[in-house]
């Protein structure tokens, strides 16, 4: 534990919360990208002691939240596939789909298991060779590298009953897609920590000269997040933004060339269709041709299901910052983490979810 | 109650579990001692109080680093006496075996329950075995009961916290959670950490021989010491606050739980109580729990408040404040 103690040093941090409160005299809007900046806001109370003057919006950096209902469908309608075994990682399982979710799938008899890791699921199908076991690839750059490289072992190891339903997406299109929309009102932004460990500072460039808005990369500890948000409040202050990194200890300039070169391997960049954004060009990392054996849509035949999004649920306005939880109609009412509507209030990464259990 | 099966979650200690509870068991078996919710019953009979409790455990693994299923089951049920302030004196034990599991494994399991019965203090006085077809059950599944008696005065349960209060936590967090779910297949951390699995019996007579202004006891096993504080602050109608930065874990437990995304608040505990204390008293209660040897690293972990009822806030190491909600969903499964 020794690795983080200085981050959450309460000194450190209270000074860089005192330097914050004498740059910010008039109100910023900084939209936290990324589902575990989010979390983290929450986790070290960072909310409650940030002056007044500094408004943080959550973005759609929650690659569970982010899956559109038809793909959540489609991997509930893998699960009830018959001698199929679904290995996925956990905050997928209370996700609901339109009608179900995989852990009402799993209680009613399909086989459903957690895993912490890529690898584990290769195990599974390794250890079950009649049965064909299946990975929902959710996630963005940061979890792409390691089911790419599940792809590879399996074939390196002829491994052939295990595939990948991937709908991963790439961070730096959605930016740009936020952009767009009507109503958004973001005066900088904090830029992923683990997405970036992997694309680099590099990858917002375009954005950054596109926009001519202040971006910087930040850590997830107290004092990362903090010394983030005071670049950020100096730029908007300051009026000179720039693209920075908050956050040198883990992310480079090029990020993880490696990581980058397993994930180009395996996928290529397509369209991809958003909660909440909607569809966004090359937004997506879809699995290539040369790997298609181990692709399940194209195994099983199954595609995405045309499902329409929850009514009522403003996950979609949530995701680009538009609304605030709280603002949803449904939030604690008829959406809780027991019987949520959206995936925002399920995922640990959500949101909804981290407005609910932290109580805002 | 409208989900058509049975899910985990149902099981986990939290919400689904409270409501399956109090909307399917609490009409049916309808009585004012079941409606209390203690860690164990208080019964009357002819004058004296007895505490009387009942758990399953269905860990798995069965053996593990600090202990195994046969005395888990032995300390878990003595702890839930001793949380009513009773003296634990008679347990009984019904095993669930699922055929094929080895003899020698059984007679390990049996003689850790032997070796538990002994060092609490209590006597296991009658029991039952079962044995159903392999694929049944999961190698053996354990139940205890157990009876206690109530010292005349003593008087604890959770809704007795007063503002004012302080809260003792009698050592570390999440050192039995983490310990499972590290041996489960394919997390093998090479950490060292150990179950905390231990009877408390002993510590709680001691702190009651201390003090006579301990007004609530309670185990944080499953759901850990973020859901007890929180049944608490409900039952008692009044605020909680914790400060993050006083809060014992291991650090190998610490960093377990960061890297598996846990919350030590939210990680079980099966040789660890929460006492909260009148503050004239707390001190020397502390005292007393740091005497014990499973008490060492005894602290106190916060305050009752009336702000904020049936609340529990952190204050974080920045000085930030967090909410700390009942958890929703079940986050191990299988643990005790």
């Amino acid at each position: 534990m020794k690795h983080n103690i200085e981050y959450r040093s309460g000194d450190i941090s209270r000074n860089l919360l005192h330097r914050i409160a004498d740059v910010c005299k008039k109100e910023i809007r900084i939209m936290e990208v990324c589902g575990t900046h989010t979390v983290s806001l929450f986790r070290h109370g960072i909310r409650t002691v940030l002056p007044e003057t500094v408004c943080l919006v959550s973005g759609p950096g929650c690659p569970v939240c982010v899956t559109a209902q038809g793909d959540i469908d489609a991997c509930i309608a893998l699960a009830r596939i018959p001698n199929t075994i679904v290995a996925t990682f956990g905050d997928l399982v209370r996700v609901p789909g339109t009608n179900s979710s995989l852990l009402k799938e799993k209680a009613g008899g399909s086989d459903v298991r957690l895993v912490y890791s890529t690898l584990d699921a290769l195990d599974i199908a390794r250890a079950n060779p009649e049965k064909q076991v299946v990975f929902p690839g959710v996630g963005f750059e940061t979890t792409a590298p390691t089911i790419a490289a599940s792809i590879l072992a399996a074939k390196d190891s002829g491994i052939s009953n295990y595939s990948v339903y991937a709908v991963h997406k790439r961070v730096p299109p959605a930016l740009d897609a936020l952009m767009a929309f009507e109503g958004v009102r973001i005066d900088g932004f904090l830029l992923p920590g683990h997405v970036s460990a992997v694309i680099g500072t590099n990858a917002y460039a375009s954005f950054f000269e596109k926009y001519n808005m202040p971006c910087v990369i930040a850590g997830f500890e107290p004092a990362d997040i903090l010394l983030g948000l005071l670049r950020l409040a100096e730029m908007i202050q300051s009026g000179m933004p720039a693209l920075e990194n908050a956050y040198t200890r883990v992310v480079a300039l090029n990020g993880n060339p490696r990581a980058e070169a397993i994930m180009n391997r395996v996928f290529e960049n397509g369209d991809a269709i958003w909660r909440g954004l909607g569809p966004i060009l090359g937004s997506g990392l879809l699995i290539r041709r040369e790997f298609a054996d181990y692709d399940a849509a194209v195994r099983f035949g199954i595609r995405a299901f045309d499902s329409p999004s929850p009514g009522g649920c403003a996950c979609g306005d949530i995701l680009i910052g538009k609304l605030t939880p709280p603002e949803c109609p449904l939030f604690k009412t008829i959406c809780t983490p027991v019987d949520p509507v959206g995936p925002c209030m399920v995922s640990s990464e959500g949101s909804c979810a981290a407005y609910y259990q932290y109580g805002a | 109650m409208k989900k058509e099966v049975i899910l985990l979650d149902h099981g986990s200690g939290g919400k689904l579990s409270n409501d399956l509870v109090s909307a399917l068991m609490l009409p049916v078996f309808d009585n004012t001692i079941l409606s209390r919710l203690g860690d164990s019953a208080t019964l009357d009979v002819g004058g004296t109080r007895l505490a009387f409790s009942t758990d399953s455990y269905v860990v798995d693994p069965i053996f593990f680093p600090g202990g195994n299923i046969g005395d888990l089951a032995v300390n878990g049920t003595v702890n839930d006496i001793a949380m009513s302030g009773a003296t634990p004196l008679y347990l009984s034990v019904g095993l669930i075996i699922e055929e094929g599991f080895s003899v020698s494994d059984l007679e390990t399991i049996v003689q850790s329950m032997g070796r538990a019965a002994r060092t609490a203090g209590v006597s296991i006085v009658t029991g039952d075995t079962k044995v159903v077809n392999r694929g049944a059950a999961d190698k053996i599944f354990i139940n205890t009961s157990g009876i206690g008696l109530i010292p005349e005065g003593i008087h604890i349960e959770g809704g007795n916290a007063r503002p004012g209060d302080r809260i003792i936590l009698s050592g570390t967090m999440g050192d039995h959670g983490i310990t499972i779910l590290n041996q489960r297949e394919g997390l093998s951390f090479d950490a060292p950490v150990q179950s905390d699995s231990a009877p408390l019996n002993h510590m709680v007579a001691r702190m009651l021989a201390a003090s006579r202004n301990i007004h609530v006891l309670r185990d944080p096993t499953r759901g850990g010491v973020g859901t007890i504080l929180n049944e608490v602050a409900l039952q008692s109608n009044v605020g909680i606050r914790i400060v993050e930065s006083g809060l014992p874990v291991n650090s190998s437990v610490a960093g377990l739980c960061e890297l598996l995304g846990l919350d030590p608040l939210y990680v079980a505990n099966e040789g660890k109580l929460i006492a909260v204390v009148a503050s004239e008293d707390a001190e020397r209660v502390l005292s007393v729990v740091r005497e014990d040897p499973f008490g060492l690293d005894a602290c106190i972990i916060g305050e009752v408040v009336s702000a904020h009822p049936g609340r529990v806030v952190l204050e974080t190491i920045i000085g930030g404040e967090r909410i700390i909600d009942m958890p929703t969903g079940e986050k191990l499964p299988r643990i005790c």
